[in-house]
């Protein structure tokens, strides 16, 4: 934590952070992912004000917030997907490793490799189980032959926790399995490139208390590889699997915190708020 | 009273019975404490008195007008004068057609005898009485059926079910009408062929590899040997065809690709009705282009490569049809392409691929089965055209597979053979039928590929 942010988290009180303004510890040392005075436009509409946030190594990152607050859209941010949305302007300084991901010279084909990211829906692409996993892995050339390719897949399907239950059947298609396998079968897809860093876009929304459970370990197990960054309503989902929660409020990031001090403890009145359950 | 009449009149009180039964429902729902007290709605007893009205009006109607004309002929011929009555079948048939002509006011065969004159007055005052006594008996039905219908109405009367089953039953019916149709079709086009098959061995019809329909009217002619080998005819589709998809497969699709995945969205609506126009062309100013400057270009250029090339080319013919049916592809390829879900897009970039790997990975396999159903479409639209062909790959039945002469399709050859006065008994005009049996069947069986490819696909990708 930097000096700085060390004064402002002592002197701030709930009363005096009525403003929009970042309370608490956003900011980490050796941090995976920076991101500063990050302002997200659609057309003319700002959906995201200037939000400062590290993102660190090997930990899991919950954003959490009401509906249309901006969380998916900073997700978004992080792997340039908002490139792919027709008058979405980003602007401000976020870096992967030091590196400037909004710089126009910066290729999003690596940056997206090293970025991956599992959306809301279950997305497994109409092919066969091996080929979703070995997707990434292909048009990025990872694999030099059949073998490396079959190893990549199953040393992914196994980090997912997903090989048990489908190497008798690899070559029948990924829609065939259920919502949750689905999920996990998106997760080893994301991991088959060798990311850092995981996006997490309410992963088990679409998804029964069971499959979420399944996920939610395999979130924690994913955490000693990756940096996640987990949007997520459920606040529950959020408490149980990161360590550090970020509240978002009308594209202002307003809270970030250890997770157990942020619901224990919220330092804002929004944040507070939100988590007593008086609105969201 | 006159059958248009008759019919408003049906129609009138159809809905004037209508208003009867549900003002009915009205007074009955009085005495039950409001509507709520009916079974049903008062329109739906308004609406089952109407159909109680109109439908058997409308049955008597048709068996009426059907049973006609045989039992007034048969009065008629009773009524003739024995020499006249006793000819036979096909002399009395015609001497009934002249009683008709002259009811009609149409010319007749030579001057008709007082005889006919008197039959075809006698015809004419049956025509009146049966009219006549089909309007007093339908009417009469209407009115009846109203009007024990209006007693029936009581709250608990379930005429919405019954109204439903009849709604039910009507639906069942225009789709069977569709099925029939399709079938007389078929019947009809297999009873000429049948009779070809007679006078022409299936045999030498399927497998003969020369084509020349002219049969000889005078034993002495000569050239019109009528060879009827359908093969030359077919290879001919087959060519144009196949031209025709090369140029429109690849450009309508890659256009859909554009279309779909880079085009902006301001450009999108306007190319895309533009691009659909070129379907909006009437296929003979298709012909004119491809007779008048592609077929000419072809062979000029031909020439300077040292081919030589008939003005009249399968060449031409297929690549302006190809021009045609692009729309086909582009247009539904677009619509299936449009409708893969973005989070197929969004999990195939976020693995770091590009625009053009999502599309060939990702999104062409996932909109396949629809974009095989264009495709589909427009083969059969390429097999079934006629005007470009005529116009620009000329009339010759060439087998050949070189597509800088010219060549014939089944369609141009079925125009042909019916174009003009024939004779519905030789079997140079029975042979239409026979190439367009078999290209019914042919499409048929392109449909079941169709169909077995699709969902082969569907079962793999949903």
């Amino acid at each position: 934590m930097s000096g700085k942010e060390e004064i402002l988290s002592e002197v701030t009180t709930k009363a005096l952070h009525k403003e929009r303004e970042t309370v608490g510890s956003p900011f980490v040392e050796n941090p995976r992912m920076t991101c500063r005075e990050v302002n997200v436009y659609y057309g003319d509409k700002k959906a995201i004000n200037n939000v400062n946030i590290d993102i660190a190594r090997n930990e899991v990152i919950a954003m959490i917030g009401p509906s249309g607050c901006g969380k998916s859209t900073f997700l978004r941010c992080l792997n340039r997907m908002n490139d792919t949305i027709e008058g979405c302007r980003v602007t401000g300084d976020l870096r992967l490793d030091g590196m400037d991901i909004h710089d126009k010279n910066v290729d999003v084909v690596p940056l997206r490799a090293r970025v991956g990211m599992v959306f809301q829906k279950p997305n497994p692409f109409p092919k066969s189980i091996f080929d979703n996993v070995a997707y990434g892995p292909k048009i990025h050339g990872l694999a030099q032959n059949k073998a490396e390719l079959d190893e990549i897949v199953e040393r992914s399907l196994k980090k997912a926790g997903l090989w048990d239950e489908v190497k008798d059947r690899l070559t029948q298609p990924g829609t065939g399995l259920s919502g949750g396998q689905q999920q996990r079968l998106c997760i080893a897809r994301a991991i088959a490139v060798s990311p850092e860093v995981i996006l997490m876009d309410e992963p088990c929304s679409a998804l029964d208390p069971i499959a979420t459970a399944r996920i939610e370990e395999l979130i924690a197990e994913l955490r000693q590889h990756y940096s996640i960054v987990i949007v997520t309503h459920s606040m529950q989902q959020a408490a149980r699997v990161s360590q550090r929660t970020a509240y978002f409020h009308l594209g202002d990031l307003i809270e970030v915190g250890m997770t157990d001090r942020v619901f224990t403890n919220p330092r804002h009145q929004l944040t507070e708020d939100y988590i007593t359950g008086r609105f969201g | 009273m006159r059958t248009p009449y008759l019919l408003i009149t049906i129609a009138v009180l159809a809905c004037g019975s209508y208003f009867l039964g549900r003002s009915r429902a009205f007074a009955v729902a009085k005495g039950c404490g409001g509507v709520k007290g009916l079974h049903s709605l008062p329109g739906h007893y308004g609406m089952w008195t109407a159909l109680w009205c109109a439908v058997p009006a409308l049955l008597v109607f048709a068996i009426w007008n059907a049973a006609e004309s045989p039992i007034i002929t048969a009065l008629v011929v009773a009524g003739l004068p024995a020499e006249i009555s006793s000819l036979p079948p096909s002399k009395l048939g015609l001497i009934m057609n002249d009683i008709r002509n002259i009811i009609s006011g149409n010319i007749t065969s030579g001057d008709p005898s007082p005889a006919i004159i008197k039959a075809a007055e006698h015809y004419r005052a049956l025509q009146m009485i049966s009219v006549d006594a089909m309007s007093a008996v339908i009417l009469s039905i209407m009115v009846a059926a109203g009007l024990t219908i209006r007693t029936r109405i009581s709250p608990t009367l379930k005429a919405r079910n019954k109204v439903e089953k009849l709604v039910q039953l009507l639906l069942f019916l225009s789709s069977a009408i569709a099925i029939l149709i399709t079938v007389g079709i078929v019947l009809s086009v297999l009873f000429e062929s049948i009779r070809f098959f007679k006078v022409i061995p299936l045999s030498d019809f399927l497998f003969g590899l020369s084509w020349s329909p002219q049969t000889a009217i005078r034993s002495d002619q000569v050239g019109s040997s009528g060879a009827f080998g359908a093969v030359p005819v077919f290879a001919g589709t087959a060519m144009i065809a196949l031209i025709a998809m090369l140029v429109a497969v690849p450009i309508g699709l890659m256009s859909a690709i554009y279309l779909s995945e880079y085009a902006g969205s301001r450009f999108r609506t306007i190319a895309k009705p533009l691009l659909e126009i070129l379907a909006g062309i009437p296929t003979v100013v298709y012909g004119f282009f491809a007779a008048l400057t592609v077929a000419p270009f072809i062979r000029d250029t031909g020439g300077l490569f040292g081919l030589s090339v008939s003005s009249e080319s399968a060449l031409a013919a297929g690549l302006v049809m190809g021009i045609m049916i692009i729309p086909f592809v582009s247009s539904l390829s677009d619509d299936v392409i449009h409708a893969v879900p973005q989070t197929m897009r969004d999990g195939s970039l976020a693995l770091g691929a590009t625009k053009y790997e999502t599309i060939s990975h990702v999104i062409v396999p996932a909109a396949l089965p629809g974009i095989v159903g264009g495709i589909l479409l427009a083969v059969s639209r390429a097999i079934g055209e006629t005007m470009i062909v005529v116009m620009a790959a000329g009339l010759s039945a060439n087998l050949t597979a070189n597509p800088l002469k010219a060549v014939t399709t089944v369609t141009v050859q079925i125009v042909t053979l019916l174009v003009g006065d024939q004779e519905f008994d030789s079997p140079k005009t029975l042979a239409a039928f026979a190439l367009g049996l078999l290209l019914f069947v042919f499409t048929l069986v392109l449909n079941i590929i169709a169909l077995y490819v699709v969902r082969k696909y569907r079962e793999q990708y949903e």
